[in-house]
């Protein structure tokens, strides 16, 4: 008897399970059945909620009252049209932000691209990278190689010792993955906070047009994204690996959904910005549209943003190349178009990517992240 | 049998947790579009280049925690329309019109359905001690009133204590389920321009137009006596916000509404009352809870006070009253 009870009572549980399992797949499922309409939009697997907007900051931290109508920039803009922060240098106290984002516990990702000859970029990027990208922070690069022998060992600043490790390639279909992980020595210089960056190097296959290479970018960052969800507080960056920082690049570019400004049009009117022009392609930006030109050589946010950008221009450039089309600036296209539509929710002035050869305009009080000077003859494999 | 049932149970509802935390359903309004996070606008839209280089110079238009500070042509209102009423979420405003307050619901209600968020979806919770005297109001489509009954007081400070106790529960018990963003204003105010969707974010504070000048942090009227739980040092202090004007994300406002009200109860049972009251325990809590919004006083002006030359726009301004008329225990 007691057997017969405990099958009534077990098939009664399994049939209310089954009835919020069903009821929730189904409305999983709805929500995925949402057709990519002519303004691009794919649907959403995630909802982005709120703990990027928790600004917490710690009682008694000591810093100079702010001043409401004394801008400390009158000589540019720090707010867009839709009331997203412009960041210059003076905008922002990074002692108090610093304050507000380390209790976060979050990890900042960064992908770069040093393919075919742009492995010769790594090792001072990466150098310049421990020096003033998110220091004090958690950060993860990605670096996606052809040559993944020729990833540089990186000797760190200050004397600190490097711990390698190599683990064993998995086998998987096209990827190969091995970890070299850079470790802090135990008792290193009391004023630096635990910090801890770890690079992470991706096999991908050589590619004969330059153009191919900058077209898988979004395919490759999706994929990364993909694997770190459903994780959703960390936050991603993709830079260019021909570049180099100068200065901090910190938790003030933090934000949902965040682009920088191109520092070649950043003064120009919009009908000088150099948008894909031709409406057969998906990246077409009609004349009288767009905010600002936005580099495809630096842009982040929160994951499932950044996730929903780069699968949104990998499917768009994938659509136009198969009508025979290519954007005049392949993703950069793409990722203009996208901004424009999905407004970002925090602009980075033109310090977050100058250009080495660039002298420097008045406004631009310091240059944090700049494309070096090279000869495109001798890198690109099409030149 | 029976550990593998509790296991294969346990195993379910993790599963279960996760798909609700990916699925749309937590922070779906009835009709299932909304969603939390997204500046999207629709394509064609026309309106004028922004800007890098040429603004505003003679206020600031961020915060040092990077936040937007909101004046008048620090944003596009075309743009900023496009934007939230392709979200089109439900905001709910809460009013307490008690006593005598309740002659200034006739001026706010007409001059709101005139200025405030038009076009979207709104709904006012007046709590009022007499239901009889709330007016009959015409009504833009989408828009609704909910009255909420409480009993009256004699006091106006507990009127005002009141508030924080009557809106957590509410919220908690209704208004959670009816609305995304959440406001709460001062009923003896009128509407005189746009106050419009460039105020929506999920925590936005307005500037007390008392002290956004030149007054430095040690002159704010924060509560300063260290017993009471609103207390901040003379050291420390970014704004003085009012307590007259105040909204964002339902959760978050709820929590901050929840936090006024707790906060003032441990002051009662020290018998201590914050020199502002609620306003006071606001100062405190968005002080080390960054507001991610700062609005000018533009949203909070006041009848007593002459307009100056950085208050291009007055939205919402405060009547000039006879305090003895309206108070329930006089002037004071």
């Amino acid at each position: 008897m007691i057997h017969l009870i405990n099958v009534k009572s077990l098939t009664a549980v399994l049939v209310i399970l089954g009835v919020l399992f069903l009821y929730s797949f189904l409305s999983y499922r709805t929500s995925h059945q949402q057709n990519i309409t002519a303004e691009n939009r794919l649907s959403a697997d995630v909802v982005a909620v709120g703990n990027e907007f928790h600004l917490v900051a710690p009682e008694h931290l000591q810093y100079e009252q702010p001043s409401i109508v004394q801008g400390s920039r009158i000589d540019v803009v720090a707010v867009t049209p839709w009331l997203a922060p412009i960041v210059w240098e003076g905008t922002f106290n990074p002692v108090l932000l610093d304050s507000i984002y380390k209790p976060k516990n979050i990890t900042i990702i960064a992908t770069v691209f040093a393919v075919g000859k742009y492995i010769m970029f790594l090792k001072r990027f990466l150098e310049t990278a421990e020096q003033h990208f998110f220091v004090g922070f958690k950060v993860h690069i990605y670096v996606f190689t052809d040559r993944p022998n020729e990833v540089p060992p990186v000797t760190m600043a200050s004397g600190r010792r490097v711990n390698r490790t190599r683990k064993q390639p998995k086998r998987s279909n096209t990827l190969t993955e091995f970890a070299t992980g850079l470790f802090p020595e135990a008792n290193s210089d009391k004023k630096r906070l635990h910090f801890f960056l770890q690079l992470i190097v991706r096999l991908v296959p050589t590619a004969k047009r330059w153009q191919e290479i900058s077209a898988r970018r979004m395919e490759l960052i999706q994929m990364v994204i993909e694997e770190q969800l459903p994780n959703n507080r960390n936050y991603i960056f993709c830079l260019d690996v021909d570049s180099q920082f100068h200065g901090r690049w910190g938790s003030e570019s933090l934000g949902g959904l965040v682009a920088v400004t191109h520092p070649g049009y950043y003064r120009d009117p919009r009908s000088k910005f150099p948008y894909e022009r031709r409406p057969s392609s998906r990246a077409y930006l009609a004349p009288g549209e767009g905010d600002f030109y936005y580099c495809g050589g630096a842009f982040g946010g929160l994951l499932q943003e950044v996730h929903h950008l780069a699968k949104t221009c990998r499917h768009n450039f994938e659509a136009d190349a198969q009508e025979g089309i290519e954007a005049a600036w392949q993703e950069e296209s793409h990722l203009n178009r996208y901004m424009w539509i999905n407004k970002p929710s925090k602009v980075l002035s033109p310090e977050y990517l100058w250009q080495d050869f660039k002298p420097r305009n008045p406004e631009v009080h310091i240059v944090r992240f700049s494309g070096v000077v090279k000869n495109y003859a001798d890198i690109r494999p099409n030149a | 049998m029976k550990p593998s049932i509790t296991h294969f149970i346990c195993k379910f509802l993790y599963y279960f947790k996760y798909v609700l935390r990916v699925s749309p359903l937590s922070v779906c309004s009835d009709n299932g579009s909304w969603r939390v996070g997204d500046l999207k606008m629709q394509t064609g839209l026309k309106y004028a280049q922004p800007s890098t280089q040429n603004g505003r110079t003679d206020v600031n238009s961020v915060t040092n925690w990077n936040a937007p500070l909101v004046w008048e042509g620090t944003f596009d209102p075309v743009v900023i329309d496009a934007i939230y009423k392709k979200m089109d979420p439900r905001v709910a405003v809460v009013l307490f019109a008690v006593g005598k307050y309740t002659r200034f619901l006739k001026g706010f209600l007409e001059s709101a359905e005139k200025y405030f968020l038009v076009d979207f979806r709104v709904t006012y919770y007046i709590f009022t001690d007499n239901k009889g005297d709330v007016p009959t109001i015409k009504l833009g489509k989408g828009r609704k009133i909910s009255v909420v009954t409480i009993p009256s007081v004699n006091r106006w400070q507990e009127v005002v204590l009141g508030r924080m106790k009557w809106a957590t529960i509410t919220i908690d018990k209704q208004i959670r389920n009816e609305a995304d963003y959440l406001y709460m204003m001062d009923i003896d105010s009128v509407f005189h321009n746009d106050f419009g969707a460039e105020s929506l974010s999920p925590l936005s504070a307005v500037l007390h137009r008392g002290y956004y000048k030149n007054t430095r942090r040690d002159q704010f009227p924060y509560e300063r006596r260290p017993k009471s739980m609103a207390y901040i040092p003379t050291d420390e202090g970014d704004y003085y916000y009012t307590a007259a004007v105040w909204g964002g994300y339902l959760e978050d406002m709820y929590r901050l509404v929840k936090y006024c009200y707790t906060q003032s109860e441990e002051d009662a049972k020290n018998d201590i009352e914050a020199v502002w009251q609620e306003e006071s325990h606001l100062n405190k809590y968005l002080l080390y809870n960054k507001p991610t919004k700062v609005l000018s006083p533009e949203y909070l002006w006041s009848d007593y006070d002459k307009i100056p030359a950085d208050i291009k726009v007055v939205r919402i301004s405060q009547l000039v009253k006879n305090y003895e008329e309206v108070r329930p225990n006089g002037g004071h």
